[in-house]
């Protein structure tokens, strides 16, 4: 019987997370406008690829290509009606590279519907993610990251509508940028200690950041989230810097190196996993697992 | 209630964002009279619309803007006060057709092909719409030929692009060299969170904003 990630958090484990998926897609020759997600179904073997070099690299879990998958934003692309059959195929590819040990993390990611508009109501959005979790949860996924969320009313339906809906662990972040007078702060104006309460009340065991400018801000950005609370299990997926345009392509400039450079001091910030978000690749990942394992 | 008290009562509603009586939204405001009931009736006392245009909402957009600019609010504040806005300017257009109130000029924006965000675009749009410009929105993944018809419809228009994802920088850089092919002279502003001044450089366009209210600052120093 495979532990649960907070069981082995509770261990004293510090646990390796999976590298982005949208820039590694466009590697593989997704194109602008093209739904990523549809790959699953198209291209299920790239996709097997993606978590297969994720897991060859050290990674203890692996994400799932399913981001973008509820139904606001598949409608986009005709695929709407499609939401169990995408989902449920995200998560069986990434559980066939996981194999029965590792972690499969089904990825839910946001609608992009404002509830402070009236684009949408809270019941509407909590529909749209329960099916989603449910699927993901039917493919295999045994957690379920709730991610890049700014807006705090939206992250909390997807996290309850995935706690009271499947059995798997729910892990929730979000995306912070540092302001001026150097305080952390999502789009919508949400801080790290602010998530972590609604968070943890509405059912998540697992709480983090992801996206944002890179490792370095990560660190404030942990020790806020340690300091609101001492016990929880916290992740971090930070991008490898910022995005730059060079020659007709967009890079993301972070090395290896550099992300490991910083590993310690996010583990001293109270981090307890560690992956990355865009730009990172399968050998950010090795370079954080030779840190941490050396 | 005098002119001056009643444009003062429109920018405070724009501020806070109320957008009307039967809005909850401030609380502290809750059961009050909002932007649209105060600007109908600052009409109806004989306001000049070009008054409330830029004392009441022109000014309370600036301090909304700068206040998002310092992170002193965020996206919801500054979308309910941009709602609050377009109440008011609901009373405003037939002014607008007439020819009795000029806008400064005309701004067409658009999300670039194979991006399907809104949600900065839409800000951006509202804050330019906010500080007396007229707004021209093609939504989201909008082509080259569409950004085209736009300009040849719109004479003297200034053109934004906003991209959210990096893998659309690429589509940016396509249409802005296919509108300056196409348009000479016509003056781009890109925005976004991937896009840079660097970035701007690069791929030829005319001006890049970091926020809405740098866009609004821009836009008024092209026709200035």
């Amino acid at each position: 019987m495979r532990k649960s990630i907070a069981e082995k958090i509770a261990e004293g484990q510090v646990l390796i997370s999976d590298g982005a998926w949208g820039t590694f897609l466009q590697n593989m020759g997704l194109q602008p406008g093209e739904c990523p997600e549809s790959w699953n179904l198209k291209h299920p073997e790239k996709i097997l690829s993606i978590a297969q070099s994720y897991i060859d690299a050290g990674s203890d879990m692996v994400e799932t290509n399913s981001f973008g998958g509820n139904a606001f934003k598949l409608v986009h692309y005709g695929l709407d009606k499609q939401v169990h059959e995408i989902n449920k195929a995200a998560a069986e590819i990434s559980r066939r590279a996981a194999g029965s040990e590792k972690h499969v993390l089904g990825s839910i990611g946001p609608t992009g519907k404002m509830l402070v508009m009236g684009d949408v109501t809270y019941k509407e959005l909590c529909g749209a993610f329960k099916a989603q979790a449910i699927a993901l949860a039917e493919g295999g996924a045994d957690a379920l990251v709730i991610e890049t969320m700014s807006d705090i009313e939206e992250a909390r339906a997807a996290v309850t509508a995935a706690a009271d809906n499947t059995s798997c662990e729910i892990i929730c972040t979000m995306t912070f940028e540092k302001s001026p007078e150097g305080e952390f702060f999502t789009m919508m104006g949400v801080t790290p200690s602010d998530m972590v309460a609604t968070m943890v009340d509405a059912g998540a065991s697992i709480i983090g950041a992801n996206c944002g400018n890179g490792m370095e801000n990560m660190i404030g950005i942990a020790k806020e989230i340690r300091a609101a609370n001492p016990d929880i299990p916290l992740l971090i997926h930070a991008n490898a810097g910022a995005p730059v345009f060079k020659d007709g392509e967009t890079r993301f400039l972070e090395t290896p190196e550099q992300m490991a450079a910083l590993i310690s001091n996010l583990l001293d910030a109270g981090a307890n996993i560690i992956g990355g978000c865009c730009g990172t690749t399968p050998e950010h990942i090795r370079e954080i697992f030779n840190t941490i394992h050396k | 209630m005098n002119q001056e008290e009643i444009i003062n009562k429109i920018a405070t509603c724009v501020e806070f964002g109320k957008v009307n009586k039967a809005a909850p939204y401030p609380p502290a405001m809750k059961g009050e009279d909002g932007a649209d009931e105060y600007t109908k009736h600052a009409l109806e006392m004989g306001v000049k619309p070009i008054d409330i245009l830029n004392d009441a909402l022109i000014s309370a957009m600036d301090r909304v803007g700068e206040k998002f600019s310092q992170k002193k609010i965020f996206v919801p504040q500054m979308l309910i006060s941009a709602k609050a806005m377009g109440a008011a300017m609901e009373h405003l257009k037939p002014f607008f057709s007439s020819g009795e109130v000029k806008r400064k000029g005309k701004f067409i924006i658009g999300t670039v092909a194979g991006d399907l965000h809104d949600i900065g675009k839409n800000l951006v749009a509202m804050i330019v719409e906010g500080a007396g410009w007229e707004v021209i929105d093609l939504g989201v993944d909008v082509k080259s030929a569409k950004f085209i018809q736009a300009i040849n419809d719109n004479p003297g228009a200034i053109v934004g692009l906003s991209a959210l994802l990096t893998t659309t920088m690429e589509s940016m850089k396509n249409i802005v060299a296919d509108i300056k092919r196409d348009c000479p002279g016509v003056k781009l502003v890109i925005g976004g969170a991937p896009v840079s001044e660097d970035f701007k450089n690069e791929i030829g366009a005319d001006a890049y904003s970091p926020d809405p209210q740098k866009a609004v600052v821009l836009l008024n120093s092209m026709v200035a």
